[in-house]
């Protein structure tokens, strides 16, 4: 099959595979359109994530296990973003909070600057340490009693500072802005290092940023999640109110409801699509640009890249803030889509390793490769469930409930994903590592 | 006496616990170490190894219960601890066999190792929550205390506890035998020194007749060892779930790090430069700063550096630091 | 010998080589010449498409590296020759890995020939100068008891006062019945050592002889040796 035919046939099968969703309710499939169109919604946002990644991996053999991480902040940017900001709460200790920030990054600049201007030895480093320590201690003495005023506000609703209220379409690119300055910070520390230090540091700040939205609480709310994020899209409350909408909805013979969530996940559909179609036109061009070329040069050879006089590590930081950007905007798009923030979501799995998966699966190097790759992962990720229940009802059929398989066999059915993702990622890279379509 | 109190605080809440977790530590971190310097990759699936080695003694020791036997004072999981050990090794010689071979025949980039360590990472993962499920497991039984926190109140009639938690000593004890052990058997046997020579240059060695067939399955031996037993005795001290043991992955990297990729000394030196690092930290210092400070200068605040929820920040705090200073380690890592 | 990397195209060309007990055979020429290829040749670092190769008669052609090693040949690379975080005594150890009779004569033989690697027995091989781990690299290989030692270039980038010492060496390793076949860029000194010497051009034979009729010899002298 040629490698155009092969797409198509790829993305029928995908086609397909929504269709029966929506269709008919046989063994795995549900038979409900509103599931067909949320699964295409997640798969739609995991698609740009996938992009973003395949930016890093595919076009310069970034390796970032961090995703998760650029991911949570555009979901804070969400929050921060859109939500209206809380008066009482900025009063209580806005002030504080933005002051003891301020002294921290303070605090950080003039140990930079103290260590370029300063020479080298024993002064530099008793400096250092006094300015690290004593800004610490400052910081923390004007920044705690501003996070302690602030979560005191009506905490069961607010008890934090809340957002500015802006559009939250406008969230999207804070998102990206959010997630480009932790990459910044990254790639400068990891980055021109061995390869796998990369992918350890991303971990790491993955780790920590969620950590930071889950107990932040005057930022996020923390563990206490923050509902009701502003739509992009109408109201359903709205539209079942709306005679026109009832009517044309009877003319599809949907009650007004159902019409309704399906109507409103069609328009997500349609925005994230739009988002899509951007980054997808950019990264092709960007691949078919001289920088594009570049990137992969270096991918390909990097001792003679760098020989030939290019700045590889320069090169590598711009891509890796462009790909984790463009995770941030996904980021900000799902939780936008969820209409609230849960840091407890927030698991390796699901945002990093995934992602992962459908890169591989998808073709490395190849933005078609990455967008199929995220759709059909992301099915079988959704999917992966009801087959599990499906393999444990098959397996245990016959046993004793109580037995000790059978037990574990029903409890595991949500562990399948693990195990099935692992080892899809494991048969990929060893039996087919270019993917279902190959970079040309 | 307040200073005396002040000592005993220290030992109790800051000497003894990360005295402990810097053991398990280095131990995790030594095999970071070793299969960095012989199979050259960083194995992501670490943490999911020690999992499946405690998921697999906590299973052998409640059969052992279950049979009636037990060790008296000393947790039954120190008798299961050298059937689990076998039990992951071989798992990780199979694991060895099935994915990592095929790209050391292919001289495939340690980027790509690393990728397929995260894919057996995952169905690792799947696997330890198909046998234990996701909750938090205690397996420790027999004697929990080696020094009652009363006992040695009464005894020393201080205000201040001092408990010391069988456990506890026993990581301490296990971990030196197996360190002990660990460089015995590196710098003394003929297989130990072939994995060196491995490590130090892979193409002289093969050059001297040394079988690389064996020494990769020696190091996933020795690894198995090293990962059951820092997983089981992390578990007997604190508990086992499945994402503790995911986030071990972190400090255990950064020790392995700090002290220098590749050489084995400085292993155990970061895991106890993160350990340390991360209580005294996350120590709450008020009380100590109540004994030896003077009324006048009692602080208001906790004196908590930072909160325990931070935990995973330390570490990685000193894995940025470390990067950016001296990415080789404290002790002459291999390569940057 | 006719052969070449991989299936590149052919770098040696009806290459003959020999070495008999006792003696120092030397190949010398300029660069690009295939000294070096003629020596991964021997020891089957290459494809050798015609000819063959033969260690006291037998037909060692097709073996590995490895196997050659076990059939007594003893190689030194040119770089990375030793294991630099292993002390002096662990590189010899390691060098007699594939021996399970006891080699503590053969290490005393080599410290005898080495005697500054006895006074550094402890120290780690990486810590030593060039021309000490050059005596490690040598060392090593004699360490299995080889019929024969091959050199690739033993005395890359270390100072002429060293490269006089080594040669020293050599000659005395020679003198205890060892062949040696020695691949070298400083070709004067060289010859001035050996019994036998092949000047190669272009992957063949061009000039062979012995060392003294070499230096002799106006048409090597003007093209390689700067008159």
């Amino acid at each position: 099959m040629s490698q155009s035919n092969r797409v198509i046939f790829y993305f029928a099968l995908v086609a397909i595979l929504f269709l029966l969703e929506g269709l008919t309710n046989f063994w795995i499939f549900t038979g409900s359109w509103d599931t067909s169109v949320s699964i295409l919604n997640m798969a739609l946002v995991s698609a740009v994530m996938a992009l973003g990644v395949n930016l890093q991996w595919g076009y310069a053999g970034l390796f970032n296990v961090g995703i998760m991480g650029f991911t949570a902040l555009g979901g804070l940017a969400v929050v921060i973003t859109s939500m209206q900001p809380v008066g009482e709460a900025w009063e209580a200790g806005g002030a504080r909070v933005l002051a003891g920030l301020l002294i921290g990054a303070l605090t950080i600049g003039l140990t930079i600057m103290l260590r370029t201007k300063l020479p080298k030895g024993n002064a530099r480093a008793v400096f250092t340490i006094v300015v690290l320590v004593g800004g610490f201690f400052i910081y923390r003495s004007v920044f705690d009693p501003g996070v302690e005023a602030i979560e005191a506000v009506n905490p069961s609703v607010a008890g934090y500072l809340g957002g500015l209220g802006l559009p939250v379409l406008l969230s999207w690119p804070v998102g990206g802005l959010l997630a480009a300055g932790a990459a910044w910070i990254i790639g400068k520390t990891a980055l021109g290092l061995r390869s796998d230090y990369l992918a350890i540091a991303t971990l790491g700040i993955a780790e920590i940023i969620v950590a930071v939205i889950k107990n932040e609480g005057w930022l996020s709310r923390g563990a206490k999640n923050v509902n009701g994020l502003p739509r992009p899209v109408p109201n359903p409350v709205d539209l079942q109110a709306d005679p026109a909408f009832i009517e044309a909805a009877a003319n599809f013979g949907l009650g007004p409801v159902e019409a309704s969530t399906l109507y409103i996940k069609l328009g997500y559909a349609l925005l994230f699509t739009a988002v899509l179609v951007i980054v997808l036109i950019l990264a092709q061009l960007a691949r078919h640009s001289p920088w594009g070329r570049m990137m992969r040069a270096i991918r390909d050879n990097e001792t003679a890249a760098r020989a030939m006089g290019k700045n590889v590590t320069a090169r590598h930081l711009q891509i890796f803030i462009l790909g984790s950007a463009i995770c941030g905007i996904a980021g900000a798009m799902m939780t936008t889509l969820d209409g609230q923030l849960v840091p407890t979501t927030y698991n390796p799995l699901r945002f990093t390793f995934l992602i992962w998966v459908m890169v591989i699966v998808g073709g490395s190097g190849n933005n078609i490769g990455s967008l199929l790759g995220a759709f059909l992962i992301w099915w079988l990720y959704v999917k992966v469930e009801p087959m599990g229940q499906w393999l444990a009802q098959i397996s245990t059929a016959g046993l004793d409930p109580n037995n000790w398989f059978a037990v574990r066999m029903t409890d595991a059915a949500p562990h399948m994903r693990l195990f099935t993702m692992g080892l899809i990622l494991l048969l990929v890279l060893r039996f087919n590592p270019r993917g279902l379509v190959p970079e040309k | 006496m307040d200073f005396l109190n002040a000592l005993v605080m220290l030992t109790n809440f800051i000497i003894i616990p990360a005295t402990t977790y810097g053991a398990q530590l280095a131990l995790g971190a030594l095999g970071v170490t070793l299969i960095y310097s012989i199979l050259r990759f960083s194995n992501f699936a670490h943490g999911d190894t020690m999992a499946l080695g405690t998921v697999v003694t906590i299973g052998i020791t409640a059969l052992f219960q279950s049979w009636g036997i037990t060790l008296g004072p000393l947790p039954t999981a120190l008798l299961a601890l050298p059937f689990a050990i076998i039990v992951t090794s071989l798992v990780m010689i199979g694991t060895d066999q099935v994915v990592y071979k095929f790209y050391r025949a292919k001289k495939a980039a340690p980027i790509v190792f690393v990728m397929a360590s995260l894919g057996v990472m995952f169905m690792t993962n799947g696997v330890i929550r198909f046998l234990a499920g996701v909750k938090d497991i205690n397996f420790t039984d027999g004697e929990r205390f080696l020094i009652q926190a009363r006992a040695f109140k009464e005894w020393s009639g201080l205000d201040q506890p001092l408990a010391l938690r069988t456990t506890q000593a026993l990581t301490v004890v296990v971990a030196v035998i197996v360190v002990a052990w660990l460089f015995w058997f590196l710098n003394r046997t003929r297989t130990g020194k072939s994995m060196r020579a491995y490590s130090d240059n892979e193409d002289l060695a093969l050059l001297s007749g040394i079988n690389p067939n064996r020494v990769v399955m020696v190091t996933w031996l020795i690894v198995g060892i090293l990962t059951t037993t820092a997983g089981v005795l992390y578990g007997l001290d604190k508990s086992y779930s499945p994402f503790t043991y995911f986030q071990l992955l972190l400090p255990t990297f950064a020790a392995a790090i700090v002290g220098g990729l590749g050489s084995p000394l400085g292993a155990i030196a970061g895991g106890f430069v993160v350990a340390y690092s991360e209580v005294v930290v996350t120590y709450v210092w008020r009380a100590v700063a109540g004994y030896v400070l003077p009324d006048s200068l009692q602080p208001e605040g906790l004196l908590q550096l930072l909160s325990t929820d931070y935990k995973i920040a330390v570490s990685f705090t000193i894995l940025v630091i470390v990067l950016l200073f001296k990415p080789t380690g404290i002790f002459k890592g291999q390569s940057v | 010998m006719t052969g070449g990397y991989g299936r590149g195209p052919d770098i040696l060309h009806s290459c003959t080589i020999a070495v008999n007990p006792g003696e120092i055979a030397v190949i010398v020429g300029p660069n690009g010449a295939g000294k070096s290829t003629a020596m991964k040749a021997v020891f089957g670092m290459l494809n050798v498409r015609s000819g063959s190769v033969r260690l006291d008669g037998e037909d060692i052609t097709t073996l590995t590296p490895q196997e050659r090693v076990l059939k007594g040949m003893g190689f030194v690379p040119q770089v990375r020759n030793i294991f630099p975080s292993m002390t002096v005594e662990e590189n010899l150890e390691m060098g007699a890995f594939i021996r399970t009779d006891n080699f503590k004569d053969t290490m005393e033989q080599v410290y005898s020939l080495f005697p500054i690697l006895r006074d550094k027995r402890y120290q780690a091989a990486g810590e030593l100068s060039g021309g000490q781990r050059q005596q490690v690299a040598v060392g090593r290989a004699l360490m299995t008891q080889p019929r024969v030692l091959l050199l690739d270039e033993p005395t890359a980038g270390v100072s002429p006062v060293v490269m006089d010492e080594l040669f020293d060496r050599i000659i005395e390793v020679s003198r205890t019945g060892m062949p040696i076949l020695m691949v070298e860029q400083n070709a004067k000194q060289a010859l001035e050592i050996a019994d036998r010497a092949y000047v190669l051009v272009q992957g063949a034979n061009a000039h062979t002889g012995t060392g003294q009729e070499m230096l002799n010899d106006p048409v090597v002298r003007r093209s390689f040796l700067g008159g």
